[in-house]
C-alpha cells in the first residue's frame, strides 16, 4: 500500500510502543514512533518505566494490532516473558510482540520461543520495522 | 457484533474495545451497533476537557480519574490527539501522564486519532463515548486534541465543558475573543505555580460575569495538575455543574 492509499484507508493500523522497565534510553523508541506515524499508522506511546501490566491493560483498551517494547537495561530476559503471558492471559496472543534494545543472540533466540515475534536492535532500519508490522498484521 | 454486545453488558473490557474500533472504522456496523446501544445510554456524565496543546488536560484528567475513582464512581476517558494531514498517521501520547490505573477495572481510556474529524474532535467520539456509557462508566472525560481559539465542536457532544488556560497565552483581549472562551461552564487556570496565574484568574473572573446567555458566573478554578492542586475544586465544579442542569431540566418538564 503506498502512502496516499493508506491515508484515506480506515483500518489504520494501530501500534502501542512503551518502554518497560528501569531505563530511560528513549530516543530509539521516539525514532521508531515517528517513523511508524509517517507510515499512516497510529502509535500509541506509552513512555518510560512502563511494568508490564500497564502495558498489556493498554494494549487491550486500545485494540491495537502490535504492540513494540524496548528495554536496554538488562532485565529483558524477565520482562518479555511476563509481557507475553499477560498478553495470553487477556486474550492478545494474536497480536505480534516485537522487541527492541540491547539484547544478545542467545537471548533472542530463547525469547522468540517465549513469545516475541521480532526483535529489531541498534543499526535496525525504519523502513524494515514498518515492513515487518505491516505483514505481519495484514497476515491476520 | 450481539456475542460483542452482550460481554460489554457483563463488564468485559475487550468486548468494549474492539466495539469501539468497530464504531470508529465501519459506518454500518457502527450505525447499527448505536442503534443496539441506544436503549443503554444517557446514564454518564459526559464532560469535555478542551485547551491547547500542553495545557495540562491529560494531566487534570489523570487527577480527575483518581478522584473519581476514591468516590467509587466508574470513569471512562476518550483522548484525541491530531491525525496528520501528510500521511493519515498519528502518534497518541496522552496515555503517558493517565498510569497507575492498569489493575483497575472500572477505569478505561482509549486513545483516538482525531483522522477526518473537525473542531478539536474524532468523527467517532461522541460514538466511542456511548459504548463506555452503555459500557457503565458514570463519568466519561473526552480530552479533545490541543485546541486554539475555534475549535468548539466539544460543546456539542458533552453536558460540561472544562476550557483549561494557562499563563502566557496573551492578555485579557485574547479573553474576550468569540469561540474557546465563550462555550467553558468552567474554566481552569493550569500550571498555578507560573507567574501571573491569580492574575489571569482575576481577568477571567471579570470577563466571565459578563458572558452572555448564562443563568450563573462559570466558575474559575486555578489548579496546578502536576502537584495535584485545585482538582478537587474541579471535580466539586463539575458535578455542581451537573447537578444544577439536572434540577433545571426537571424544572422545565
Amino acid at each position: 500500500m503506498n502512502t496516499k492509499s493508506r491515508r484515506f484507508s480506515k483500518n489504520k493500523i494501530r501500534v502501542l510502543l512503551a518502554k518497560a522497565g528501569l531505563d530511560g534510553h528513549d530516543r530509539g523508541i521516539k525514532v521508531i514512533a515517528m517513523a511508524l506515524r509517517d507510515a499512516g499508522m497510529e502509535v500509541i506511546y506509552l513512555g518510560l518505566r512502563r511494568t508490564p501490566e500497564e502495558i498489556v491493560n493498554a494494549a487491550l483498551e486500545e485494540d491495537v494490532d502490535c504492540i513494540g517494547v524496548s528495554l536496554l537495561s538488562g532485565a529483558h530476559n524477565v520482562l518479555y516473558p511476563e509481557i507475553a503471558s499477560l498478553m495470553k492471559k487477556k486474550g492478545l496472543a494474536d497480536k505480534p510482540l516485537i522487541g527492541g534494545g540491547i539484547i544478545p543472540e542467545e537471548d533472542m533466540a530463547r525469547l522468540r520461543k517465549k513469545g516475541v515475534a521480532k526483535f529489531f536492535t541498534p543499526g535496525a532500519k525504519t523502513e524494515d520495522i514498518v515492513r515487518f508490522i505491516e505483514g505481519a498484521v495484514r497476515k491476520k | 457484533m450481539k456475542k460483542l454486545l452482550k460481554e460489554l453488558f457483563k463488564g468485559d473490557k475487550s468486548a468494549a474495545s474492539r466495539l469501539i474500533s468497530l464504531v470508529e472504522n465501519d459506518e454500518e456496523k457502527g450505525k447499527s451497533i448505536m442503534k443496539e446501544l441506544k436503549p443503554f445510554l444517557g446514564r454518564a456524565h459526559l464532560v469535555g476537557i478542551t485547551g491547547a496543546a500542553g495545557s495540562g488536560k491529560s494531566t487534570l484528567i489523570h487527577g480527575l480519574v483518581g478522584l473519581l475513582r476514591k468516590s467509587g464512581k466508574k470513569v471512562g476517558v476518550i483522548a484525541i490527539d491530531p491525525t496528520s494531514p501528510l500521511t493519515g498517521g498519528a502518534l497518541l501520547g496522552d496515555r503517558i501522564r493517565m498510569q497507575g490505573h492498569e489493575k483497575d477495572k472500572d477505569v478505561f481510556i482509549r486513545s483516538m486519532a482525531a483522522r477526518e474529524g473537525v473542531g478539536g474532535l474524532s468523527k467517532a467520539a461522541t460514538r466511542a463515548a456511548s459504548v463506555l456509557d452503555a459500557f457503565g462508566m458514570e463519568v466519561v472525560l473526552i480530552e479533545t486534541t490541543g485546541v486554539g481559539q475555534s475549535e468548539t465542536a466539544v460543546k456539542d457532544v458533552v453536558h460540561t465543558v472544562v476550557v483549561v488556560l494557562t499563563p502566557g497565552l496573551g492578555d485579557d483581549v485574547q479573553m474576550m475573543k468569540a469561540g474557546l472562551m465563550e462555550i467553558g461552564d468552567i474554566f481552569v487556570v493550569n500550571k498555578g505555580d507560573l507567574k501571573n496565574a491569580e492574575t489571569i484568574a482575576k481577568e477571567l473572573e471579570d470577563l466571565a460575569a459578563m458572558l452572555p446567555q448564562r443563568e450563573k458566573k462559570p466558575p474559575i478554578i486555578v489548579t496546578t495538575a502536576t502537584e495535584e492542586k485545585g482538582i478537587e475544586r474541579l471535580l466539586m465544579a463539575i458535578m455542581a455543574q451537573r447537578t444544577e442542569r439536572m434540577e433545571i431540566k426537571a424544572l422545565l418538564k
